[in-house]
């Protein structure tokens, strides 16, 4: 049963691989202008020479012949060349993928240890004061625009309180070589306790930026999904045994209620890699979101095309991990 | 205030606990990433920053500040009578870094020279194509046009290189101190190739300039040491730190806590934050650029001067400057060529605001509408087209001129905008490379470049037969006389109207002392110290 559930899910992954890298493919080309004019800049370039460089980068095929030769490499674990470093995308990729999946992890972190326990508080006290004013302010922190929030932390809490650094991994005067690419673990490696603090205290400001919208809509999810249960018979049953109110909460009815709350938590890992763009720009932040971010400036197309399809690789593996454990927590799913 | 003091004991700590008494170290926030250190692949200023400016040197170097030739890896050279025959002459004792990865056994010679050239153009050269890196497009050297002027280049003895030129070319001069001429070690090339290591040349470089590669963190941080063998004495710096900041807000607010002590590119409206700072200076320059609007000289009534006159007078460019670069500010362009540059005539003056008077001259001439050219991207010359459009629109009606505004996007946008028959006024603008007036000169307005990037398709002979001659001509005080009467011909002719050039900003902390804004929009911490 399982295992056809898994394959099930597998084979439904085929058609939106296939869609990603129609995507990708096509959001390069259809970006107005001629790529190789567009890498040229104001000086431009010589008919001859244009058309060397068309050969150069196959753009003179046929399109399908161009998509197909995308899809050929792509299934090889090719993933081309910056054409602005000249070193292998996927190089670069691995390179700098440790120092975002350290942040989200913190940002998470963040998240999960405010948004769960404020949820279950406002379920509990439903209506009251703390309620409303959560409820509230989760809707702002799920607005909120991260570049100005980012920004906004920066001046307060680096320039005006001088209590956090302002950008970067670690102290510059700190200089290791990276044996996992996580700064908190490899400093520890080292030895390194001030280096380790140092790490720590650049993961502050960014992880509250990128883990405020998961926060807010981990907040809420826990929120509602307390509600629910709180209603159920077995909470009445429970709380009718004369079982503390602690207890009630905290064991009968948090269980169950975290079920859904653990979807939310996979599903924002969209999110997260999405939030990763800005925040990792804002803070400069060596992974791939501000990777990305410099690849779409200095218009190297191979870079976005294929960082794009990588980042939609992931979210998509992470759903069907999420799908996979939903389905053990709760086998009614398996049926269905 | 209390970060910095954290930061500056951890930093305290460190050098004691590593035994360092006082190692100096300088923090630069740079403004992104190079895509690799080779300095002939590249393109980006961030790029030249982060390799030809810290590592290499070349045969003759820009002054520090400013656009002039003088001495570099060349002690002195010999140009022939006929300006075809550059001969150098090597300062010789220079050595290449020693590094952990590269350990030179001999000194800088005419072979190094000859293999930095040679592999940029030499198809079999093995350092030219896909056996180094892939995708190899080697810019600037082309774009510089050094394939149709570069006969050969020779070594003569160690220490003597010979340059051989197709036609007199008096730019080349300038173009031997840009990034893409950096010398390389043939030394080091041919080690690697033996290691089957190419790719590293990109990545651990090895030059004969002020600092040396340490390590790069993708995305995070560059590290130089000063260079203990450098030519022209070892720096006063010990490390030299690049912390890359891509935000603008961020790197400013990094500068003010002491994170690191220069930052390039503020954004405007932070500018009086930093002016009212006690612990920073904003050092400012105008930007080797100029944004201006090419009109068609071909269309009448557009071929009369006085209509194009008339058009630039009826513009209020003081008001136009301030709407589109505000806080920033620019300086209001006279010439083509910015003041920072040799040759920069300073008696010429561009047409003043006079609605009333262009009217009359719009009128007679029976000018009604024109279109007006503009797109979406920001560039440094200029930050908003469509805003400038639609302010010199507004201006135009006033003198009875419809004008149409015309929109492309921005790749688009050149490719109709070169074309020889376009019609009306085309916003564009200009970057220059190596700081010679040639580079502005003959690159916008000479006649070979209409249909190329000379936006007014204007060709005449006075303006023509000076910048030609000027090209063939080595003695700088003479080709700046010629641009000067260049300049007086380009005020009367008014092939476009001139806006400005941009201006360009620094941020530094008050215990550095010796950097300076560089009119070729490069950072340069050779001569650079700081104090506790």
């Amino acid at each position: 049963m399982m295992l056809r559930y898994l394959l099930n899910k597998i084979a439904l992954l085929i058609p939106t691989l296939v869609g990603i890298t129609i995507c990708a493919f096509a959001f390069v080309r259809l970006l107005p202008g001629d790529p190789i004019l567009a890498m040229a800049g104001e000086h431009g370039v010589a008919p001859a020479r244009y058309e060397e460089l068309k050969e150069q980068f196959g753009y003179n095929l046929p399109i399908w012949e161009q998509y197909a030769r995308y899809v050929g490499e792509v299934a090889t674990g090719d993933f081309g060349v910056s054409i602005s470093s000249k070193r292998p995308v996927l190089e670069e990729f691995k390179t700098l993928f440790p120092a975002t999946l350290e942040l989200s992890f913190f940002a998470m972190i963040f998240a999960m240890v405010i948004g769960i326990p404020a949820g279950i508080f406002a379920a509990v006290k439903r209506g009251s004061w703390f309620d409303q004013s959560l409820m509230g302010t989760a809707l702002v922190g799920y607005s909120m625009p991260i570049f100005w929030w980012g920004l906004l932390l920066i001046i307060f809490f680096s320039g005006y309180l001088g209590w956090t650094p302002v950008s970067g991994r670690i102290g510059l005067q700190f200089f290791f070589k990276p044996i996992t690419g996580f700064m908190t673990i490899d400093s520890l490696l080292h030895g390194k306790w001030d280096a380790f603090r140092s790490a720590l205290s650049h993961l502050v400001l960014p992880s509250i930026v990128l883990g405020t919208i998961p926060l807010a809509v981990i907040a809420r999810q826990t929120r509602s999904a307390m509600l629910e249960v709180l209603g159920e018979d077995y909470v009445r049953t429970a709380r009718a045994k004369g079982l503390s109110a602690a207890r009630v909460i905290g064991v009968h009815a948090l269980r169950n209620a975290l079920i859904p709350v653990v979807t939310t938590i996979g599903l924002q890992v969209g999110t997260l890699l999405a939030g990763a763009i800005l925040t990792e720009t804002i803070f400069a932040w060596p992974g791939i979101g501000k990777w990305m971010v410099d690849s779409i400036f200095k218009r190297d197309y191979v870079v976005v095309q294929s960082g794009l399809l990588l980042i939609a690789l992931i979210v998509m593996a992470v759903n069907l991990i999420v799908d996979v454990l939903y389905a053990v927590i709760n086998p009614r799913i398996r049926a269905a | 205030m209390k970060k910095t003091m954290t930061f500056a004991a951890a930093l305290l700590a460190a050098s004691v606990l590593s035994g360092m008494a006082s190692a100096k170290t300088l923090v630069y926030c740079s403004e992104a990433s190079p895509a690799n250190f080779d300095p002939g692949t590249t393109t980006g200023g961030n790029d030249f920053d982060a390799s030809s400016r810290t590592v290499y040197s070349r045969l003759v170097e820009f002054k520090h500040g400013g656009t002039e030739i003088e001495p570099g890896l060349a002690d002195k050279w010999e140009i022939s009578d006929d300006g075809l025959v550059y001969t150098f002459h090597l300062h010789p004792g220079v050595k290449f870094q020693t590094t952990d990865y590269f350990k030179p056994t001999r000194d800088l010679n005419a072979d190094d020279v000859v293999f930095s050239f040679d592999r940029q153009f030499n198809k079999q050269n093995p350092w030219n194509g896909d056996k180094y890196l892939p995708n190899l497009t080697w810019d600037y050297y082309t774009g510089m046009d050094m394939p149709k002027y570069v006969a050969k280049w020779e070594k003569v003895d160690d220490l003597t290189v010979k340059l051989t030129l197709t036609e007199p070319n008096a730019p080349m001069l300038a173009n031997l101190g840009m990034d893409f001429a950096s010398i390389v070690s043939k030394e080091y090339a041919d080690q690697l190739q033996k290691d089957g290591k190419m790719a590293d040349f990109s990545t651990k470089p090895v030059g004969t300039g002020p600092f040396q590669f340490v390590d790069y963190q993708l995305d995070s941080v560059i590290r130089y040491a000063a260079n203990p063998d450098y030519f022209k004495g070892k720096e006063k710096i010990d490390d030299l730190v690049f912390a890359i900041t891509p935000d603008a807000t961020a790197r400013i607010q990094k500068v003010l806590a002491g994170e690191c002590d220069v930052a390039p590119y503020p954004n405007p409206a932070d500018i009086a934050t930093i002016k009212a700072n006690k612990d920073v200076t904003l050092l400012d320059q105008a930007g080797l650029n100029i944004g201006y609007m090419s009109y068609n000289t071909t269309i009448p009534p557009l071929d009369k001067p006085e209509v194009r006159h008339a058009l630039n007078q009826a513009i209020d460019r003081e008001a136009l400057i301030k709407s589109l670069f505000q806080d920033a500010g620019a300086t209001p362009a006279e010439n083509l060529i910015p003041p920072t540059m040799w040759s920069w005539n300073k008696d010429v003056k561009t047409d003043t605001y006079n609605p009333e008077a262009a009217k009359k001259v719009l009128a007679d001439a029976g000018l009604k509408e024109i279109q007006l050219w503009a797109s979406d991207r920001v560039r440094p010359y200029n930050p908003n087209f469509q805003r400038a459009a639609e302010l010199i629109q507004a201006d135009w009606a006033k003198v009875g001129v419809k004008a149409n505004i015309v929109n492309y996007e921005w790749t688009k946008y050149r490719e109709e905008g070169k074309k020889k028959d376009r019609p009306g006024a085309f916003q564009i603008g200009w970057t220059g490379d190596n700081g010679d007036p040639d580079n502005f000169f003959a690159t916008l307005f000479a006649c070979s470049a209409i249909g190329v990037s000379n936006y007014s398709s204007w060709c005449d002979k006075d303006f023509e037969d000076l910048i030609q001659k000027a090209k063939k001509t080595s003695d700088q005080a003479e080709r700046t006389k010629l641009y000067e009467q260049a300049q007086v011909i380009f005020a009367k002719q008014a092939p476009a109207f001139l806006l400005a050039h941009s201006q360009v900003y620094a941020v530094v902390r008050n215990n550095v002392t010796g950097f300076k804004m560089d009119p070729l929009g490069i950072h340069r911490f050779d001569g650079v110290d700081k104090s506790e």
